[in-house]
């Protein structure tokens, strides 16, 4: 079984109205439900909004902190599920499923294999 | 004995790369470990054919000989995690080497693989050239006009995403099938369209991308032979290229389908691309591929320019443009139309078009404004075609079409 990171992508901005983001949180928990159901859920997670994230980097042999998202863009990382899946057609019919339950580009990424020590 | 010369063997070694890589990646579970196998068994068969002659069965000899190549290479270094995820598959019983169903679907499992749509259409058809058209990273390198260096980096990258997010080497089932086998068909008209005409280069038929084209759309009609669209696609391909020679005259130069002298046209592909295309009216499933090889067909069947059927030619263009109503389907309708009931009824719906990223729709329209005696405009409409175009050949042409208005 390979290990897939399902990545939400939102747009910047408000979110939708109530009664549209209450259709795709019913419809998002409708999908880990099944993906439970199934055995492939490993874990998922929504995160708070960029504006909240702390960045550490560091330079000139120091750990320095900023305010802030690593990378600003016109979409950020939402959330996120990762799944457990015997190939990348399995995989895709689970990220297609979410990518309609949320209405938001989906990334589907594997996890590199991990290796034997 | 068998001649067994080192041109000999590489040339059994070409012939055969593609299916025994085919099998061996079923094997192996991995397209690198299974070329690597086969390289090993070509070094291999250096040192043996001369001596013993090439044996009856090259691919069989191939697959055997890369296959236990592959498992003393394992056995010596276990190297990477490939053979960790799957031992069994290197210690697997033999295959029935010699069974022709299994290596059929080995070929249409690599098929589908290469043209898999999580793959970018450069890397599938790419992949397609290298493993299943079985051509050199070179070849497929110029197929590209880019470095023989970059093409085999960007067949890397490809390898590594299949294995990495594990796409899967098996037959799609009957309900995606369609989908998937648009996107084969899709890479084989891409290279064919690639082959005749180039969109880059000073050529203008580039005969080894339509040899390779023909050859890859033959491959398929005898995998899937009853699937309509494939047949149509290989009826388009061999009608479209029996034209090949009377496209260009002796200068290198194109010559419209109008001028062109019908005695060089293929009669051996026009009568094959026929009997296909009766084929598929059999069935009565039609689907774009069929209707644009039945079009050719009706051009195939004009004794001369003049005496071409263009009514039946627009009947098919509207049930074509019903089932893919793409904007180039519309430009061609454009000009079927054109012939019917003049240029004056086909400008407008060529205005219509959104603006293409090519030099067709605007070499189009000139062609139908100095038809009409529109000078001034078709000069325009000549200059943004030749602003767009990218192949010598054809910019010389529109140059000359242009001067002499």
């Amino acid at each position: 079984m390979k290990r897939y990171l399902l990545s939400i992508f939102h747009p910047d901005g408000p979110p939708p109205p109530a009664p549209v983001l209450d259709k795709i949180m019913r419809d998002v928990a409708q999908v880990r439900s099944d993906m439970q159901t199934a055995g492939v859920w490993v874990f998922a997670g929504g995160l708070c909004p960029p504006s909240t994230a702390t960045v550490l980097r560091q330079r000139d042999g120091q750990l320095l902190t900023f305010d802030g998202p690593f990378a600003e863009g016109k979409e950020h990382l939402g959330g996120f599920t990762i799944i457990e899946a015997p190939d990348l057609d399995a995989a895709l019919a689970w990220g297609r499923r979410l990518a309609l339950a949320v209405t938001l580009p989906v990334e589907v990424r594997p996890f590199q294999d991990e290796r034997p020590s | 004995m068998t001649d067994a010369s080192r041109e000999a063997i590489e040339r059994v070694f070409r012939r055969e790369y593609a299916p025994t890589v085919a099998v061996l990646t079923r094997l192996l579970g991995d397209i690198d470990a299974a070329e690597e196998a086969v390289q090993d068994a070509f070094a291999a068969a250096l040192q043996h054919w001369p001596k013993t002659g090439i044996p009856p069965s090259p691919a069989a000899w191939i697959t055997t000989t890369a296959r236990h190549r592959a498992i003393d290479a394992h056995r010596r270094a276990v190297k990477g995690p490939r053979f960790h995820e799957q031992p069994d598959a290197v210690h697997a019983p033999a295959a029935p080497l010699n069974e022709e169903a299994s290596v059929r679907d080995d070929c249409l499992r690599m098929i589908f693989t290469c043209c898999h749509p999580a793959l970018s259409a450069d890397a599938q058809v790419a992949l397609t050239l290298r493993l299943v058209g079985g051509l050199t990273t070179g070849e497929v390198a110029r197929a590209f006009f880019v470095p023989e260096a970059t093409m085999a980096q960007r067949l890397v990258r490809a390898k590594g995403k299949i294995r990495d997010a594990a796409i899967p080497y098996r037959l799609p089932v009957a309900d995606e099938l369609p989908q998937r086998l648009g996107a084969v068909l899709a890479v084989v008209y891409l290279v064919f369209n690639e082959g005749h005409s180039p969109s880059r280069g000073a050529e203008l038929v580039r005969g080894e991308l339509c040899d390779e084209a023909l050859r890859l759309a033959g491959a398929l009609a005898e995998l899937l032979p009853d699937e309509p669209e494939v047949i149509g696609l290989r009826a388009l391909l061999l009608l479209i290229d029996s034209r090949r020679l009377a496209r260009v005259d002796e200068a290198g130069r194109p010559v419209l389908l109008a001028d062109q002298d019908r005695t060089l046209w293929n009669a051996r592909q026009i009568a094959t691309g026929h009997d296909l295309v009766r084929r598929c009216l059999a069935w009565n499933r039609p689907g774009p591929y069929q209707i644009q090889a039945a079009i050719q067909a009706v051009h195939a069947d004009a004794p001369t320019a003049a005496r071409t059927d263009w009514r039946q030619i627009l009947q098919l263009y509207d049930q074509l443009l019903a089932l893919a109503p793409t904007p180039v389907v519309a430009m061609n309708r454009a000009v079927a139309v054109a012939e019917l009931r003049g240029p004056r009824a086909a400008l407008p719906l060529l205005d219509a078009l959104p603006p293409t990223g090519d030099h067709r729709l605007a070499a189009i329209r000139a062609e139908l404004l100095r038809r009409d005696g529109q000078s001034e405009a078709a000069r325009a409409a000549y200059d943004e075609a030749l602003a767009r175009v990218g192949n010598d050949a054809e910019r010389a042409f529109l140059q000359r079409r242009r001067a002499s208005l």
